[in-house]
């Protein structure tokens, strides 16, 4: 069974997003990207699947500017077998992001997909869910354990209140939790191994797939901020804040 | 205009998101449907009916909705919305249920998706949060149908007094991907964080679960509060992962919001920063968490949460 695992090159998990003055956007220019966070757990996941002998290959996916082939290759130092781009420098939503890796996973024939279960730039949470709904395919979202035995794939998923589990019929897409698993450390052998992998590059304007924006983004700007608060000398101190100023008990 | 709403419930109880969903919709204009699809669920209809503002509730009601799965609602939502032309708006909340099943609603209907809306200007123009809740978007959908997830906080909920009709709809027939083997339900004995008015939450500084328990749980008592806690608490086991409160977690926003032992990392203030008003106690004055706690304090919490449940 042939695994397609989809990865997004973000901005890095620990730099405090800075929005533009001319509020077209967030300044990415000169930061640090890195592989969502989430998308790291789906390709350790995947490896896990392959080295447990239940996937045969891990494709790793991603969709963008030709720089997202860094992101490919640590995704291949992780363990991913192959890599694919779908190249473009067009701004791509959830749902052409979710087009492009249809066309993907059909040419590859794949059985089952993992994606994360939202990307930290956009915390949109839907390509995966879209994904499942183009490919017609059963879907578990927030995935916090996965069982996979002859077609049937049992996923134990984060809900409110808790956690369900779900038996569905492969193929399947699921996407991460963070609790599914820690992925494991990037040694220097494997990422000079993940060099020699193949990746095939295809450029999305060739596909012939409506990947037009839909959503116009007219303004983007700082949320506000909150107004500097006090320190108090102690618990008395802030006992009686709470009745007198704040009024909150 | 007509907006179809997703309603959230366990097919006893309208979940109190499908509330704040209907007042997102009241904000955008025109009728507003409300869709109950689950199994026994006529009393869930019949409280949807009396939510002021709804006009009309459609109650699906077969064996294959029970469990509420994304498969077979979205084909329901999606034959539904080609079958009445007319639909402008499909809203679900933004909880764990409609982040779920509302995206596959969106490509069924070859729609973009504008997620965790937090105002509705008009009925195009809609402003959301992104990067962790530190940058904030004002976006404006071209779509036919917008499909748009709402983050339950930013809208009070809508209240009683309505005398919407509720019609039958016939079930849409069963897709069998997926079955629900089980639900672990965490029992809980004090207010739902997402619905609580104060939360007491603890962080990796509490040091271990049972001091949760002696330390936190006596002031939550105290306080009427929910109990929250941070990415970095739940890792270390010391609440269980639906206390979370954070960008992977619950966003919340109650009128008082305790961080003990909390740093305050960016994930975190994702979750709760639309709180009225944020306390801290640390014993680090370092700990970003301050730079957003209208009251803080600078002390070992192990001494002054009992401090504080005494002065209380």
């Amino acid at each position: 069974m042939k695994i397609l695992v989809a990865v997004k090159r973000v901005l890095d998990y620990n730099v405090k997003a800075r929005v533009k003055s001319d509020g077209s956007g967030v300044d990415l220019a000169n930061q640090k990207l890195s592989m969502n966070p989430f998308d790291e757990i789906a390709c350790e996941e995947a490896v896990r699947l392959r080295e447990a002998g239940v996937a045969s290959e891990v494709i790793v996916v991603s969709c963008g500017p030709a720089a997202c082939q860094e992101t490919l290759r640590s995704a291949m130092a992780i363990g991913a077998d192959r890599a694919v781009l779908v190249e473009t420098d067009a701004v791509l939503e959830p749902l052409a992001v979710a087009k492009l890796m249809q066309h993907v996973a059909q040419k590859e024939g794949v059985q089952f997909a993992i994606f994360g279960k939202q990307a930290i730039d956009d915390d949109a949470g839907q390509t995966g869910q879209m994904f499942g709904a183009l490919m017609g395919w059963a879907q578990a979202s927030f995935a916090s354990n996965v069982q996979i035995s002859g077609d049937t794939a049992t996923i134990t998923r984060e809900i409110d209140g808790g956690l369900e589990t779900l038996a569905m019929k492969l193929p399947a897409v699921i996407t991460t939790d963070l609790r599914l698993n820690e992925p494991r450390f990037i040694t220097l052998p494997n990422i000079m191994k993940a060099k020699k992998k193949p990746l095939e590059v295809i450029k999305a304007a060739e596909l012939g797939i409506d990947i037009a924006t839909r959503t116009v983004t007219l303004r983007v700007g700082e949320p506000a901020e909150r107004k500097a608060g006090i320190k108090v000398a102690d618990t008395a101190e802030l006992v009686k804040r709470l009745k007198e100023e704040a009024k909150v008990i | 205009m007509t907006t179809l709403i997703i309603a959230e419930h366990d097919n006893a109880v309208l979940k109190a998101a499908t509330l704040n969903t209907v007042a997102a919709a009241l904000r955008i204009g025109g009728d507003i449907h409300v869709l109950v699809a689950g199994g026994h669920c006529a009393a869930v209809a019949q409280a949807a009916a009396a939510v002021a503002g709804v006009a009309k509730v459609l109650h699906a009601d077969a064996a294959h909705y029970e469990a509420h799965l994304a498969e077979n609602l979205a084909a329901l939502v999606q034959s539904r919305v080609r079958a009445e032309v007319g639909y402008t708006h499909v809203l679900a909340p933004a909880t764990a249920f409609g982040k779920n099943v509302l995206p596959r609603v969106a490509a069924l209907l070859d729609a973009s998706q504008v997620s965790d809306v937090i105002a509705i200007e008009s009925p195009d123009t809609f402003q959301r949060p992104f990067y962790a809740g530190n940058a904030l978007a004002r976006v404006q959908s071209k779509d036919a149908i917008k499909v748009l997830s709402i983050r339950t906080t930013a809208f009070d909920p809508a209240g009683a007094g309505g005398t919407a009709l509720v019609e039958k709809l016939a079930a849409a027939g069963d897709l069998g991907l997926t079955t629900l083997v089980g639900r672990e339900v965490v029992k809980l004995e004090r207010p739902e964080l997402t619905a609580a008015s104060v939360i007491v939450s603890g962080g990796r500084g509490l040091a271990a679960a049972d001091k949760f328990h002696t330390v936190l749980e006596p002031l939550a008592d105290k306080l009427g509060a929910a109990l929250g806690a941070s990415r970095a608490a739940v890792d270390a086991g010391y609440a269980p992962n639906d206390y979370q409160v954070g960008q992977t977690g619950k966003i919340v926003a109650p009128q008082l919001y305790v961080a003990v032992g909390i740093s305050g990392a960016i994930q975190h203030l994702a979750g709760m920063k639309d709180s009225k008003v944020i306390v801290a106690i640390n014993k680090d004055a370092e700990s970003p968490i301050f730079q957003v706690a209208d009251y803080g304090l600078v002390a070992d919490l192990f001494v002054a949460v009992p401090e504080l449940i005494a002065a209380l």
